[in-house]
């Protein structure tokens, strides 16, 4: 891999400087984040690989345009901080995105060291800066001079968090309201520690409270306020990003029984109450010894990932390949090392229960993978007669999620897409005068750089919108 | 805010609070509940309103101690916080303006769920019976509070130490069956209770409420944990509920579900009593 020449390692500018993991065998018995970082002198040694394109590919590549060329020069010249900053320009959150963003279908994608070798790991090194800037610098913002105008946003999670950053620098006053009693949307209750370190996503909030941005927990939109009483609060625009928290079930016999829950409520007690830390924490969770999960996207790997910290012998069950998961190829990796199974074509047909009402199996019917159509997509249909039993302790659907529905019902006249997400203009403005919208509730259960690109959009229109109405109003 | 401002005992181990939270007061309505955090390592639990005032702000909450949450919770006094309260959750009980007479049926902790209710119909004119039952004497409560709202309270114990002996289901059938009629009954109380219930008012075909209890995390309908069978569909009692038609709910499925973490909550709450100095 790395040729050693008097004692300095050469690099191979095809290859990445490899990153630092915990052992499967020892992460598996721990919540603590599995990639452990790049050092200094690593983080220096990968920036080395970059080309510094003109034209910059990598940056078209990312949701919110972060100078990826500049801020790697910075890490090159061992210019920690400076590169920090020079992320913040564009993307306040980057201890997250670093971490959680798909790079390899983004930037890393795009990057012109990946036609011959491997692509600069940009996430790897976004998420070292940021690192570094947290362990040695105090977060400093400069606010801006207030522009004396107010704008709601509704949910704390990426969208909301990067709609704040965007408005807060531009000078207006911005109140998050959030239903949960912690921040951060999925990045809290969904993404678990040893992916996303709580403390991370909690350093980034606090920088947004520094630049003035206000949180209020505990307010359900629809049922604590509603749009009546953001206005009578003298908001000027409101930014709906409350998500696509709906899990979706499968709607197949038995799946009221106990021992099965949706990916969102295992992942909330693990994430949001910390119930693996029961009875130190009063949130239970139960896990036998063999647990299927079912569903092929991050959230069932994150699913599947937990359930083995607890002990428990896990199966992924999917109705395609493993080719065609669309959880990332890391993560799937992660899952494999840590002696998670996957089982390809199968989809569940029913559960069976015992007396108790417990769940004790499911039962699977073969897929078969058709040749691709013209878009290039397989499709899978089930083979007759190849049903049988898959007998596991417990199950966690992780089909996927829909737009929260509580949105509509607080806003009666507000436009639907029919799948349930909320209309919008490409201004990501509503049908409703003032009311913008962005993150999965508009795109359904995307990704957290989609929603945050979104978030900062938004923000952008929000301020047009209102420098133009200031004008009307002269 | 969340702050303590009346605490008061009302039956063994059942405690009424009211809580000063303006933003909850303002937008309450009968058959609505909360989730409430206690300590920072705290579980969510949903407890049911029980009334409100708006003009002061504060939600009142009457709740059993059955576990470490409560058990907690009834630890703190007047000026403590609550350090989550958030609300008001589900949708209220929505009523027929032609209907005039209501019977409504409190078994064990069930008052807080009607307590609002009946109040509120009272005040625009509606005809009201009440039952209310417990298992002694002492676990009645509220009697002289309801009897301002109705025109006939009723009171069943188990052991008949008080008012009539039996459940408050002998109480119903002895008024059905001797003809008297309702156009809307409203049932709260343990499962097996509001089961009884319905089997009963079935027979005389008539209009049955009910209002569910089952396992509730967030309480905003993002996982599904209280999922609970109504009819043929799976409705989230956070979200669609906690009231039903008692007619349509799949009894013996919520009971299963309620008992799945009985034994972790134990362990829980063992540990709790050890700690505090009240271990068995």
């Amino acid at each position: 891999m790395q040729n050693w020449i008097g004692g300095v390692e050469k690099l191979d500018v095809l290859k990445r400087v490899p990153i630092k993991e915990q052992e499967p065998i020892e992460r598996i018995h721990n919540f603590d984040e599995v990639c452990l970082g790049y050092t200094p002198d690593e983080a220096a040694r990968e920036a080395q690989r970059c080309l510094e394109c003109k034209n910059a590919p990598c940056v078209k590549g990312c949701p919110v345009e972060v100078k990826i060329p500049e801020f790697i020069r910075l890490i090159k010249e061992k210019k920690f901080k400076e590169s920090y900053l020079k992320i913040l320009e564009t993307n306040l959150l980057p201890a997250i995105c670093g971490r959680v963003c798909p790079q390899e279908t983004q930037c890393e994608q795009n990057c012109v060291r990946g036609i011959k070798g491997e692509p600069i790991a940009i996430g790897k090194l976004e998420r070292f800066v940021a690192d570094w800037f947290r362990q040695n610098c105090e977060f400093e913002f400069s606010k801006p001079q207030p522009n004396g105008r107010k704008v709601a946003i509704i949910g704390s999670g990426p969208a909301g968090l990067s709609c704040a950053s965007s408005l807060a620098k531009m000078g207006y006053e911005v109140t998050i309201f959030e239903a949960f009693h912690k921040l951060g949307g999925v990045l809290y209750y969904g993404i678990p520690e040893f992916r996303l370190p709580k403390e991370v996503v909690e350093w980034e909030i606090e920088n947004l409270k520094k630049m003035g941005v206000e949180f209020r927990t505990n307010m359900i939109f629809g049922k604590t306020f509603d749009l009546e009483d953001l206005k009578q609060e003298g908001f000027d625009a409101v930014f709906i990003s409350s998500g696509a928290g709906l899990p979706n079930f499968l709607n197949i016999e038995g799946e009221l029984l106990n021992g099965i829950y949706s990916a969102n409520e295992f992942l909330t007690r693990i994430n949001l109450m910390k119930a693996y830390k029961f009875p130190e924490y009063d949130t239970p969770i139960k896990l036998g010894k063999k647990v299927g999960v079912i569903g092929g996207g991050n959230v069932a790997m994150d699913a599947a990932r937990v359930a083995r910290r607890l002990g428990s012998d896990v199966y992924i069950l999917y109705r395609r390949t493993e080719a065609e998961m669309p959880a990332r190829k890391e993560e799937i990796m992660h899952a494999k090392e840590e002696g998670i199974k996957i089982v390809e074509l199968v989809s569940p047909v029913r559960f069976i229960g015992d007396e108790s009402g417990h769940v004790r199996a499911l039962e699977l019917v073969k897929m078969k993978l058709s040749d691709p159509d013209s878009s290039g997509r397989r499709s899978v249909k089930p083979v007759d007669g190849s049903n049988f039993v898959f007998e596991a302790d417990n199950f966690i659907v992780a089909i996927g999620q829909s737009p929260n529905p509580l949105v509509k019902k607080a806003i009666p006249d507000l436009e639907l897409n029919p799948n349930g997400s909320i209309k919008v203009d490409e201004n990501l403005m509503t049908n409703i005068e003032g009311v913008f919208a962005g993150g999965d509730i508009v795109t359904g259960a995307a990704t957290v750089i989609l929603a945050m690109g979104m978030g900062k959009k938004a923000a952008e229109s929000i301020d047009r919108y209102l420098n133009a109405k200031k004008h009307e109003n002269l | 805010m969340n702050e303590i401002v009346i605490k008061q005992n009302l039956a063994p181990n059942v405690w009424l609070m009211g809580i000063y939270s303006p933003q909850v007061a303002k937008k309450a309505k009968p058959g609505q509940f909360v989730i409430l955090r206690v300590t920072e390592n705290g579980e969510r639990i949903p407890l049911t309103i029980a009334d409100f005032d708006n003009e002061k702000g504060i939600v009142y909450i009457i709740f059993q101690v059955v576990g470490k949450t409560t058990s907690l919770l009834s630890q703190l006094n007047p000026g403590d916080r609550i350090i989550d309260f958030v609300g008001p959750l589900g949708m209220p009980y929505e009523h027929s303006p032609e209907d005039k007479d209501y019977l409504f049926i409190a078994g064990g902790l069930g008052i807080p769920a009607i307590f609002s209710k009946v109040k509120m119909l009272h005040s625009e004119g509606k005809n009201i019976d009440i039952i209310i039952g417990g298992r002694s004497k002492e676990n009645i409560f509220f009697e002289d509070e309801l009897k301002k709202y109705c025109n006939n309270l009723y009171i069943s114990t188990n052991d008949g130490s008080y008012g009539k002996k039996g459940f408050v289901t002998d109480i119903l059938k002895e008024l059905l069956e001797s003809g008297r009629r309702y156009d809307e009954i409203f049932a709260v109380g343990p499962v097996p209770m509001m089961k009884a219930v319905v089997d009963i008012t079935k027979r005389f075909s008539i209009k049955t409420l009910v209002s569910l209890n089952p396992i509730m995390v967030d309480g905003t309908g993002m996982c599904g944990g209280c999922r609970v069978k109504i009819g043929n569909e799976v409705k989230f009692a956070c979200v669609d509920g906690p009231i039903f038609n008692g007619f349509e709910v799949d009894f013996d499925g919520l009971m299963k579900r309620n008992s799945y973490y009985q034994d972790v909550e134990n362990i829980s709450y063992k540990e709790h009593k050890c700690k505090i100095g009240l271990g068995e």
